[in-house]
């Protein structure tokens, strides 16, 4: 224990006297450190908000019927060409398949699942816009107005008029705001749409919604289940889509594969759904990473630099030090001390400076129509990163002294005092 | 009744870069507690390199070294470290004094190291070290705030610390003027007469060895007389 205080004394008493070059390679460590964490916050901050343009609006899980033809066409039922290659695949697929059969019962058992935070059912039809003798293609979402705004905060994304009229006002629809400009439509307007069966019927127009990805934008609305039903001549048990969130969204994938077998749809998660946009973050965060791991390898340089300096101006100190009993393990100690000293006091100032980088950040407006909550630039102030920055400096400024303490350690101490 | 502290036994020591050539043939010789010895000889016949042996700095030479009955062969680096940390106080012809310390830290260092005593335990005794050596007015200046003399004189006193089995001295007043070298050579001779202190010195200086207990001369490597 005394040795130890010994040796701490000695690392501080050397750091002391070389206070500027200390300094210097301190800030070093600082400047990386703090680069790192603010880099890190904003990157993550991003990546947050882009999650939330497409994760907040986007199912966990999705279900839904597929047009799809038949696996077994009849000519493979026969006996007699079972060893042939077929090609006549007669059986078309059906219209009908769009719907999902039983989803009264699907639901209630997806409300009971513990796993699941909660569902939306829907329809999606495509339709056609009238705009006097042009007809634009765009597609009509059948919404549970209040299931949906609890799931996926459609009101926020309702930028002009109310979210609730669309239930409460019959045949209203609420358009993309591309798609409102494109129609001159106004709030209170009537507009005309083609169904996919031929039929052109009159909606009235209660709001905006504005989801910040021009191609929804531009040709999406939204209207209440039972308009949509109304519109397609269906009954009220018809619905496309169920969409569920979960309580864990890592279990997506497991749970669409089974949610897919037990009721005879198609599932799909939203992982698989959005898997490029998954790498878009992972590339952010590796760009954030390797930044930062870089300026600290060049912090480390500093470190290694003035320990090789302070190693050849005290090598007298070192020879001494020797001679008179201490051995090369507490010379490598005193230097290595030196290192962590600078890492630990560059590291910890990294750490604050990065914080108050990353708080001005915060500050710095940043208003786009596009994402109506967000008013300034986003920061995640995620302590991980903090946690990793400590992490890091102390790795770097531990392997930065290594040699060179190494090389101190390794000082003949007879060399040094046969030179003078 | 005199006890050996230090015994060579036999040692060899060569150099081989450029060529092997030996520096040292032989050395036989023993030092008793209480003992001011010095080393003679011209200029390269090898008393600083044997000094460096006897003092376990050195560990690549043939034969054997006793200390305090104790054989240093086959020690390990920290252990011989150890050991001149406890026995062995030095003294060069430079001082080797850290200049980030203050004097009195600078001879309190091996102390500490040896952790005998406590931290003030510690002061105390360089206080006393510094007393007997007359420049305790000088103990919280920083090393290169005091002349060349008392430099030395510090050295003196931070070899004393530890209360060691021996001295070693090499050339210790090679570097001061003739007034300071006697001072230090009178410390030494009051230090063996009053402290019973065992002393080996390495001089070219024929008056400093003449005024010792006894004197080994040595030539080409080899001890011409004990
Ligand atoms: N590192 C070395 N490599 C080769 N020869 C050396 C080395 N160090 C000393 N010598 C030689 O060893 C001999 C003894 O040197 P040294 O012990 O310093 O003599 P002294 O101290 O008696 O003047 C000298 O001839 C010197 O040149
Ligand atoms: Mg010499």
């Amino acid at each position: 224990m005394m040795n130890f205080k010994l040796l701490v004394s000695i690392s501080g008493s050397l750091l002391v006297a070389r206070l500027k070059q200390t300094i210097v390679a301190g800030v070093g460590v600082t400047f990386s450190i703090a680069m790192f964490i603010t880099l890190l916050s904003f990157m993550s901050g991003l990546n947050d908000l882009l999650d939330g343009l497409i994760i907040n609006r986007t199912a966990h899980i999705r279900l839904y019927n597929e047009i799809r033809p038949s696996n077994l066409q009849p000519i493979d039922l026969s006996e007699t060409y079972k060893s042939h290659h077929n090609f006549i695949s007669s059986v078309k697929p059906k219209k009908e398949r769009l719907q999902i059969y039983n989803n009264d019962a699907i639901m209630n058992f997806l409300k009971s699942d513990l796993r699941v935070s909660g569902i939306a059912p829907k329809i999606i039809t495509q339709v056609f816009f009238n705009i006097g003798a042009i007809d634009l293609t765009g597609a009509i979402n059948g919404i549970d107005v209040e299931a949906e705004n609890k799931l996926f905060l459609f009101q926020d994304y309702v930028t002009d008029g109310n979210y609730i009229d669309l239930k409460n006002t019959p045949n209203s629809i609420i358009l993309g705001k591309g798609l409102a400009e494109k129609m001159l439509a106004n709030i209170g307007d009537m507009i005309q749409v083609t169904t996919s069966r031929g039929e052109r019927v009159k909606l009235k127009v209660v709001g905006f919604f504005q989801s910040g990805l021009q191609d929804i934008d531009n040709a999406q609305s939204y209207a209440s289940i039972s308009t949509t039903q109304k519109l397609l001549g269906e009954s009220g048990s018809y619905i496309t889509d169920i969409q569920i969130k979960l309580n864990d969204i890592n279990l997506a994938p497991s749970l669409a594969k089974e949610y897919q077998n037990l009721f005879d749809v198609d599932a799909i998660d939203i992982q698989t759904a959005n898997s490029q946009f998954e790498t878009g973050s992972t590339v952010r965060t590796l760009i954030s990473y390797s930044v930062g791991i870089t300026l600290l390898i060049v912090a480390g340089f500093g470190i290694y630099n003035i320990l090789n300096m302070m190693i050849y101006e005290k090598m007298d100190s070192i020879a001494i030090l020797k001679a008179t009993g201490f051995s090369g393990k507490d010379v490598n100690r005193i230097f290595i001390g030196i290192a962590l000293t600078i890492g630990i006091l560059g590291g910890a100032l990294g750490l604050l400076l990065g914080l108050g980088m990353s708080w001005s950040i915060d500050q710095i407006p940043f208003n786009t129509s596009a994402l109506p909550t967000i008013k300034t630039y986003p920061i995640n102030y995620n302590p991980r990163f903090y946690m990793i920055g400590v992490v890091f400096s102390i790795v770097t400024t531990y392997f930065a002294g290594y040699f060179p303490a190494r090389k101190a350690s390794k000082v003949d101490p007879v060399i040094i005092i046969r030179g003078k | 009744m005199s006890q050996i502290i230090l015994e060579a036994k036999a040692v060899s020591k060569y150099f081989h870069d450029p060529i092997t050539v030996q520096v040292l043939n032989d050395i036989n010789f023993t030092i008793n507690r209480g003992d001011f010895v010095s080393v003679i000889g011209k200029s390269g016949c090898g008393k600083s390199t044997l000094l460096y042996i006897l003092s376990t700095m050195d560990t690549d030479y043939e034969g054997e070294i006793l200390i305090d009955g104790l054989s240093m062969k086959n020690k390990k680096e920290a252990d011989l470290a150890r050991v001149r940390n406890e026995k062995i106080g030095f003294v060069f012809q430079f001082h080797y004094l850290l200049n980030e310390f203050s004097v009195l830290k600078n001879v309190m260092l091996p102390g500490l190291k040896l952790g005998k005593y406590s931290e003030q335990e510690i002061e105390h005794r360089a206080y006393e070290k510094l007393k007997i050596l007359g420049i305790e007015s000088e103990a919280l200046k920083k090393p290169n705030q005091v002349s060349g003399g008392q430099k030395q004189r510090i050295a003196i006193a931070r070899a004393l610390i530890n209360d060691p089995l021996i001295i070693m001295g090499d050339e210790p007043t090679g570097n001061l003027d003739k007034k300071n070298g006697e001072i230090v050579f009178n410390i030494f001779k009051e230090l063996a007469e009053l402290y019973n202190q065992s002393l080996l010195i390495v001089t070219h200086d024929q008056e400093f060895a003449q005024n010792t207990h006894r004197i080994i001369e040595m030539e080409d490597g080899r001890i011409i007389s004990l």
